[in-house]
């Protein structure tokens, strides 16, 4: 069934399909009560069929197909510290010289108070420079690299990775223990539990690298 | 994962993979399929209390009580013509035309708050109060939920035209725009609904 409120543009046509829907019902009741109700049964029974006959249009599954033999795959998430070279050095080293597939997520990070104003452009913005600074540097070491941006929440936006990526690990990377907003939350601990996958913790010093 | 392997297994469940629906689309299904059975509940006690109470004499709403039809009436255009407004703006920052974005969000929030504060008002006016009968229950209870909703909605427009008059938005992203008037025109179907069923049927 498609949702009449699935776009601005559907819903305002919604709005007058709705006052003619009203209009034909009150004016048949005001003629008489009972040919307002077989009216309302009427165009009641037509909308549900019209609004139902869509229903072929089922979602696509998309689980994602397990990596080949020869191949490792890792999921990477990493906000700030995505470009470090820690991190490149831990996939790296975690890639051991098989071919290796990563998907990079980079959430888009907000403050709470630009979410619950829908203010997530210029998150996604930055969100989307990281992605692809990060991506042209690990292809450029070599790596098979792809990736999306993802939810604020770094295990949200791991979870929504897994539905169509399947890693063989997976490496959050962070900035160092009192400078980090996601350590403060327990990112790493609330992922290791939710995620039945390896999961290596790699810590980024931006400020150590730049000096 | 087999029964056998399940009972052995240690540590975090496997992870679940399930079909992709885009996040807009199912929350927006979730959201209203939960409106539907909010209302749906009032709209069931309304019509139960008409058939089964005082309707099924002929005298509905019971004698003595009146309803507001004509401000009400006034009321319904002032939102529909809020949902034109609306979906001016969404157009106008579509083509990116600043000018027509700011017009049509303060028009709308306007308009809104114009339907809010009239309810408001008709509540002091209309000369019965929720305790004096069931029809008086319910009326205030279908139409004050649907107030709930325009205060939200006022609410979310509010912040929209702050943010469209900060220039925020473009062509390319106006997504808190496209959210903004998907959930008016909800609001203004919803009191369609209610004006019919409450006050001309």
């Amino acid at each position: 069934m498609k949702s009449p409120f699935r776009s601005e543009k559907d819903a305002f046509r919604f709005v007058w399909l709705v006052i003619g829907y009203c209009v034909l019902i009150v004016v048949a009741y005001k003629i008489d009560h009972w040919l307002g109700l077989a009216v309302f049964l009427v165009l009641t029974g037509l909308a549900l069929w019209l609004g139902l006959r869509g229903r072929g249009e089922r979602p696509i599954r998309q689980a994602p197909a397990p990596s080949p033999p020869d191949e490792h795959r890792i999921l990477v998430v990493a906000n700030e510290t995505v470009g470090g070279p820690e991190l490149l050095a831990e996939i790296r080293e975690r890639a051991g010289g098989r071919t290796t597939r990563l998907f990079v997520v980079s959430p888009a990070l907000n403050t709470p108070l630009k979410t619950w104003t829908s203010d997530e452009d210029e998150a996604r913005e930055v969100a989307q420079r990281r992605l692809d600074a990060s991506l042209t540097s690990m292809r450029a070491v070599g790596f098979d690299a792809s990736g999306e941006i993802g939810d604020g929440d770094p295990v949200q936006a791991i979870e929504d990775a897994l539905r169509t990526f399947r890693p063989d690990e997976l490496i959050v990377s962070t900035h160092p223990p009192g400078r980090s907003q996601w350590l403060e939350r327990g990112v790493i601990e609330r992922a290791r539990e939710r995620f039945a996958l390896p999961l290596t913790h790699v810590v980024v010093d931006l400020d150590a690298d730049r000096s | 994962m087999s029964a056998a392997a399940e009972a052995h297994h240690h540590g975090p469940p496997p992870i679940h993979y399930s079909s992709r629906i885009a996040p807009p689309v199912l929350g927006m299904f979730l959201f209203i399929a939960s409106e539907i059975m909010l209302f749906g509940s009032f709209f069931t006690v309304y019509f139960f209390d008409r058939v089964a109470g005082h309707g099924v004499n002929g005298h509905w709403p019971p004698p003595g009580l009146h309803r507001p039809v004509f401000v009400a009436f006034i009321n319904t255009l002032i939102l529909v013509t809020s949902s034109g407004t609306m979906h001016w703006a969404t157009t106008s920052v579509k083509r990116g035309n600043r000018a027509g974005l700011q017009a049509g969000m303060a028009l709308t929030f306007l308009l809104g708050l114009t339907f809010l504060i009239t309810q408001i008002v008709e509540y002091h006016r209309i000369g019965f109060n929720t305790s004096d009968t069931s029809f008086a229950a319910t009326f205030f209870g279908l139409t004050g939920l649907h107030g709930a909703h325009v205060f939200v909605g006022l609410t979310i427009l509010l912040v929209m035209t702050i943010r469209a008059f900060r220039g925020h938005f473009s062509p390319e992203h106006h997504h808190g725009i496209e959210l903004g008037g998907i959930y008016w025109h909800f609001v203004d179907i919803m009191w369609i609904v209610v004006f019919v069923t409450v006050y001309l049927l």
